[in-house]
Order: C-alpha cells, then sequence, then structure tokens
C-alpha cells in the first residue's frame, strides 16, 4: 500500500541513499510513487529478464503476420498432405523428432500436416488476446463491484458479498464448460455451426463472470479499512462528494493491488483458455490455439511427443516469466512484503 | 456440534437452492429455442415434440423449476421414459440413461483422484513445508520455494502427457493409467491411478510447501512456543507437537477454496488420462450440448464443493481445540 506519508519517507531515504552514493550533495529530489516502482523494479534482474521475456510473447502475437510472411508458410496448409514424403501412412512426420527440419522448424502437425511453428505464433494472439481482454473487462468489473460494496456498505455490501462467496466456492473450470453452450445457445441453434467470433465471445464473456470475483473481494477489504482512515474522512467532513472520495482518494491507492492481481490473473487466463482448448470446447477449427494444440499432442504423444513440447514449453516459460514478473513488480510497488 | 452442523447443513442447501435456481433458468429460459437445445445435436423430430412436452414449455417457467425440484426429492413420471425415481435430475437426451445415475456410476473415479490427490498434496506440502521451517535457509528451503514458482505455473495438459510418455511409454515403471475399482482389486486402484495424483497435486503441492513453512517460522515465534521451551521441553516435542496445529488452521482455510480448483483440476485430469470420472460426463455433455446431463453435473458438483467445504470447517474444531464450532 502507498500511503501518502509512507511514501514520503520512503522517497527521502531513497533520495537520500542514491545521493550518498552519486556523492554529489545533498540535494533531495522529490519522485512520484510511479519512479520509485520503476527504479526498484530496474534493479531486480529476473524482474527485467522476465519483462523481455513477456514483451518477445506479446511482440510475436503482434507481428505473427510478418514472422509468418518471412518464414513463408501459413498455419491454415496442409503441408504434409499437399507434399509427399512429408507423413507416413498413419500421418506421423517421416522425419525424426516430430519432423523438425529446415523448412518446418518446429516439425508438423501429425494427421493433417500443418505447419507446428506458425500454428504456435498465431496461437499466441488467440491466446494472449482473450487472456488480456478478460483481464481487462473482470478487473473494471472487479474494481467496480469492490469498491462499491466495501463504500456504500449495508444490503449492498451484503448482497455483493454474497455473490462473490458463491462465485468464489465453487468449481469455475466445471461452470466454465458447463455455461459455454448455453452462452452459444441464446444466439444459434445446435443443428447450425457456431461462427468463430461467437465462440471468441462467449469464451471471454464466462471467463470474465467467473473471473471478476476475486479482485472485488480484495478491494472490498482494502476499501473497508481505508474508508475509516482519517483522510478520507477528511474528504468526506469537507463535503466532498461519493465519486470524488471515490476517485480522488480511494482508488489512488488501490492501484498496487488491482496491478498486483491482474498480473496474477493474466497467466491464468491463458491457462483456462488452453484448457478449453484441450477439453475440445475452446477456440473451433481452423482458428489456431494453443489448447487445440494440446488436445492434439495427449492423442498422438505415444509416437510423437515433440508436437506436445513445443506448446507445452512455450506456454511454461510464458507463465513463469509472467508469475516471476508478477511477483517483481510487487515486490517494487511494495518493498516492505517479503516472499 | 450437532446445532452448528445442521445450520451449516441448511445454509448449504438455501446457496443450492439458488445456484440451482439460477442455473435452471439459464439453461431453459436463455437459449433461443430451449427444447431444440435440450434435443442435441443429434435430434429426431418425434423426440423433439416429446421434450416439448415433458418440460412443459408452455407451463410458467417457476413451474417447470418446481417439477424439477420436486423430481428430485419425490420423484417424477417422464411420458418418454416413464418412471424417474428421486432423486430424479432427468433423464440425457443423447444417451437416454437417467441422469443421476450416470453420476452416480462415475462418482467413484472422480472421487478416487481428488481424495488420492488432496492426500498427496497435504501430506507431501506440509512435509516438506515442515522440514523446510525446521531448515529455515538452508539449502532445501530455496528449492521449495524456486520450485514453486516453476510448480504453480505447469499446465496438467502437458505434465500428463509427458510423464505418461517418460514412466509409461518409455521406462514402463507404472501401468497406464485407469480407474480399477478399490473394491476388486486395492493394489491395482493405487497402482493405476498413481500418475494422475501425482500429476493433479504437482500444481498445488509446491504452493503449500511455500505457505506451510511460512506458518510454521511464525508460529515458532509465539509466546507459547517459547513458554514451552521455557519450561524444558524439546525443541522437537514443540515444533512436532505443538507449533504445527497452530500453522494448519490456514492451511485448512486455503485448502478448503482449493478444493473448488481441484475439482476443476481432476476434470482435465481426467480428460488427459481417459478417466470416465464426472469431469469427462461433462465434457462429453458440452460437446453433444446435453443440457439434462450438465444442469445435473453442475448441481452434484456444487453440492459436493458446498458439503466438502463444510467437513473442512469441522476438521478446524478436531485440530484447534480452542476453535468452538457455534
Amino acid at each position: 500500500m502507498t500511503f501518502p506519508p509512507s511514501t514520503a519517507t520512503d522517497a527521502a531515504a531513497e533520495s537520500a541513499d542514491t545521493a550518498a552514493t552519486a556523492g554529489s550533495g545533498p540535494a533531495v529530489v522529490g519522485r512520484s510513487p510511479g519512479q520509485l516502482m520503476w527504479r526498484r523494479f530496474r534493479r531486480d534482474k529476473t524482474g527485467m529478464a522476465s519483462a523481455i521475456i513477456v514483451i518477445a510473447f506479446f511482440l510475436i502475437a503482434l507481428l505473427a503476420p510478418v514472422i509468418a510472411a518471412l518464414y513463408g508458410k501459413d498455419p491454415y496448409t496442409t503441408y504434409g498432405q499437399n507434399q509427399p514424403g512429408l507423413l507416413n501412412d498413419f500421418g506421423y512426420p517421416i522425419a525424426p523428432n516430430g519432423g523438425v527440419s529446415g523448412d518446418f522448424w518446429f516439425g508438423l502437425e501429425p494427421g493433417l500436416g500443418r505447419d507446428v511453428f506458425t500454428q504456435l505464433v498465431y496461437g499466441i494472439r488467440t491466446s494472449l488476446s482473450i487472456a488480456m481482454i478478460v483481464t481487462v473487462v473482470s478487473t473494471i468489473v472487479g474494481i467496480t463491484m469492490g469498491i462499491t460494496s466495501g463504500y456504500i456498505g449495508g444490503k449492498t455490501d451484503y448482497v455483493i458479498g454474497r455473490v462473490i462467496d458463491t462465485l468464489l466456492a465453487f468449481p469455475s473450470q466445471l461452470f466454465l464448460i458447463v455455461f459455454l453452450p448455453v452462452v452459444e445457445a441464446a444466439f444459434v441453434l445446435p443443428e447450425e455451426e457456431t461462427p468463430v467470433w461467437l465462440r471468441y465471445v462467449s469464451i471471454c464473456v464466462v471467463l470474465t463472470v467467473l473471473g471478476w470475483a476475486t479482485i472485488a473481494r480484495l478491494l472490498r477489504s482494502q476499501v473497508l479499512s481505508l474508508r475509516a482512515r482519517e483522510f478520507v474522512e477528511a474528504a468526506r467532513v469537507t463535503g466532498a462528494s461519493p465519486a470524488r472520495v471515490i476517485f480522488k482518494e480511494l482508488l489512488p491507492n488501490l492501484w498496487t493491488p488491482i496491478i498486483i492481481q491482474a498480473t496474477l490473473a493474466l497467466p491464468l487466463y491463458v491457462g483456462a483458455e488452453a484448457g478449453l482448448g484441450f477439453l475440445g470446447v475452446g477456440m473451433t477449427e481452423p482458428t489456431p490455439d494453443w489448447g487445440r494444440m494440446f488436445q492434439v499432442g495427449a492423442n498422438v504423444y505415444h509416437s510423437d511427443v515433440t508436437y506436445l513440447l513445443f506448446p507445452g514449453v512455450s506456454m511454461l516459460i510464458f507463465v513463469v516469466a509472467f508469475n516471476l514478473l508478477g511477483d517483481s513488480i510487487r515486490d517494487a510497488f511494495d518493498p516492505k512484503t517479503k516472499r | 456440534m450437532t446445532s452448528y452442523l445442521v445450520r451449516r447443513v441448511a445454509g448449504a442447501l438455501v446457496i443450492l437452492m439458488i445456484i440451482s435456481a439460477i442455473t435452471f433458468y439459464l439453461f431453459y429460459a436463455v437459449p433461443r429455442d430451449p427444447a431444440r437445445a435440450f434435443c442435441g445435436k443429434i435430434c429426431q423430430p418425434e423426440t423433439l415434440t416429446l421434450i416439448r412436452h415433458n418440460l412443459g414449455m408452455d407451463e410458467p417457467l417457476f413451474v417447470q423449476y418446481w417439477h424439477w425440484l420436486v423430481g428430485i426429492f419425490a420423484g417424477r413420471q417422464f411420458v418418454q421414459f416413464g418412471d424417474c425415481p428421486a432423486p430424479c435430475l432427468g433423464y440425457s437426451f443423447a444417451t437416454q440413461e437417467p441422469v443421476f445415475s450416470a453420476i452416480v456410476d462415475r462418482f467413484p473415479v472422480t472421487l478416487s483422484l481428488t481424495l488420492g490427490a488432496s492426500v498427496v498434496i497435504l501430506a507431501f506440502g506440509i512435509l516438506t513445508g515442515m522440514i523446510a521451517a525446521w531448515k529455515v535457509g538452508q539449502p532445501l528451503d530455496k528449492i521449495a520455494s524456486s520450485s514453486s514458482v516453476i510448480g504453480a505455473s505447469l499446465q496438467i495438459y502437458f505434465v500428463g502427457p509427458l510423464l505418461a510418455f517418460y514412466l509409461v511409454d518409455t521406462l514402463q515403471l507404472i501401468p497406464r493409467p485407469s480407474y480399477v475399482p478399490i473394491t476388486e482389486n486395492p493394489l491395482g486402484w493405487f497402482t493405476h491411478l498413481m500418475l494422475p495424483w501425482v500429476v493433479l497435486s504437482i500444481i498445488f503441492t509446491a504452493n503449500y510447501t511455500r505457505m506451510t513453512r511460512s506458518q510454521m517460522v511464525e508460529q515458532l515465534a509465539e509466546d507459547y512456543v517459547r513458554t514451552a521451551r521455557a519450561k524444558g521441553m524439546s525443541s522437537r516435542s514443540v515444533f512436532f507437537r505443538f507449533a504445527w496445529r497452530g500453522a494448519m488452521i490456514p492451511i485448512l482455510t486455503i485448502f478448503g477454496v482449493d478444493l473448488a480448483t481441484l475439482l476443476g483440476g481432476a476434470i482435465i485430469t481426467e480428460q488427459t488420462f481417459s478417466l470416465h470420472g464426472i469431469g469427462e460426463l461433462a465434457v462429453r455433455a458440452v460437446q453433444n450440448t446435453d443440457l439434462p446431463m450438465l444442469l445435473g453435473v453442475t448441481i452434484v458438483g456444487a453440492a459436493a464443493i458446498v458439503l466438502l467445504n463444510i467437513a473442512v470447517d469441522m476438521l478446524y474444531a478436531f485440530i484447534d481445540p480452542r476453535v468452538r464450532l457455534s
């Protein structure tokens, strides 16, 4: 938490520290909490390394068409079926290690014979865009609900609190797969083909509905304790409107937990989205999707374990990097927390 | 104790009523054509007519919900399928089997999977956490904290097939995962579920190691520990007879919350190893858009989590005598 008094002393200590090492006299420089956070973060080697990896993943997702054009292949063409000599009679790559070669860097998909590298690169787009949308929307909903609940209190708080408890206590993975067909049934009849965008939207909707409660609960408890503090009381007594209290007094003190929660949530959503694909209820063909790559990988691992390794290791790197980044951001915001 | 239990169960029933009402509403009112959605992907016209009649689409929604609710406690009659004894959750429109008996058939698989994994998580996580706290700052302590980052980042659908490939296919150390009823062959039940247990617990265990460690370290700084030491109790006795009790309370709270996640993990584990449990049932029902089955699985899953949470709360009183359940 960055309350004004503590950051002020932090700033003084920090600048005194740097001034002493630089030996440039007793000049005290005022720094905002954001600047302080950035200074602490820059010194954290693990944090910087994981930040670079995470940025690289986002860049790959953004530049997927460029990468595919330079590489000269796309994720849709069934190379293995079009060109003889790539897949054997059982549909497995003939070349060792899942058909890894100069032409196909990460090998070929067993069966359809599509290029694994471009599938992986385009798959990042699906995973990351869904995870980003869900993180942003569920965070906004969580902030709104949490602050409303904590600030207004009374019956509103009771109702929202019960909803949060109920949502958190239930097996969200089960609800996730159960409600997907219901959301879709609202728009299409079972005999019709579900459009890709609708599946995309329903995944986002269901993940958001089941995801906002965590941050809402956290913020509710933070607001409850902040509301009783003197600076909020002072603002209220001097006649500040609720909107002013919320946006100018409460929210600035809540950014730290909000950002920490969001960094914790994003890798979870990446995993959840891939989990849906793995269970066969995620993004549909032909949209490249990591979850579906895991599904294929889990079916063919007896004969071609390499195919499973590429999405598996990529995802492990991404999630580890993002979790470490989250830890570093937490440390940078609040150097007092011990892990 | 008894009155506490009665109150908790009553509260649980209220929550389940609300959940079932919401779920029911979503299933019956949201689809563009509920009868058509209930009929699933492959739908004969005569089935559709029967469904329209069975679901009583002409009746108001709360009457339909009432019939469904009464069916659970008193059973109900279906024109198409005949008598459905209590507890009746209706019939699957995809496989024509009663929903409740389909769930009961698969229940032992999911129960074995989650219970076994819970034992692995708690036993291994708490044990290593206590060793780490016993040897604070030493290598094992560091291994525990760094492995928890990687452990929590692993995905079941990646580790599962990978371990199966190396341990089952290549090295042939353990049998291929499947479900052998414990009543038939306890040893076979154990060996065939070993891999799923390990895979399901991997993502949780490291977290429990870390939590146990920090809780133990906190407990060892408490006054009662100092008192016990001052009275001449050996550090080992203090550690293993006193301090762990205090450390277990927060661990149990987190475990109660994690139960729901564990069930979610069980769905993916079942799919990974082709175990025919409730999760697999749910996934197949989703693929067939089999709404009665989904409704049943949702309610049973929610009920299981609510009841398990009550059981976890009861454990508090067992571990910490200061806790009065009232």
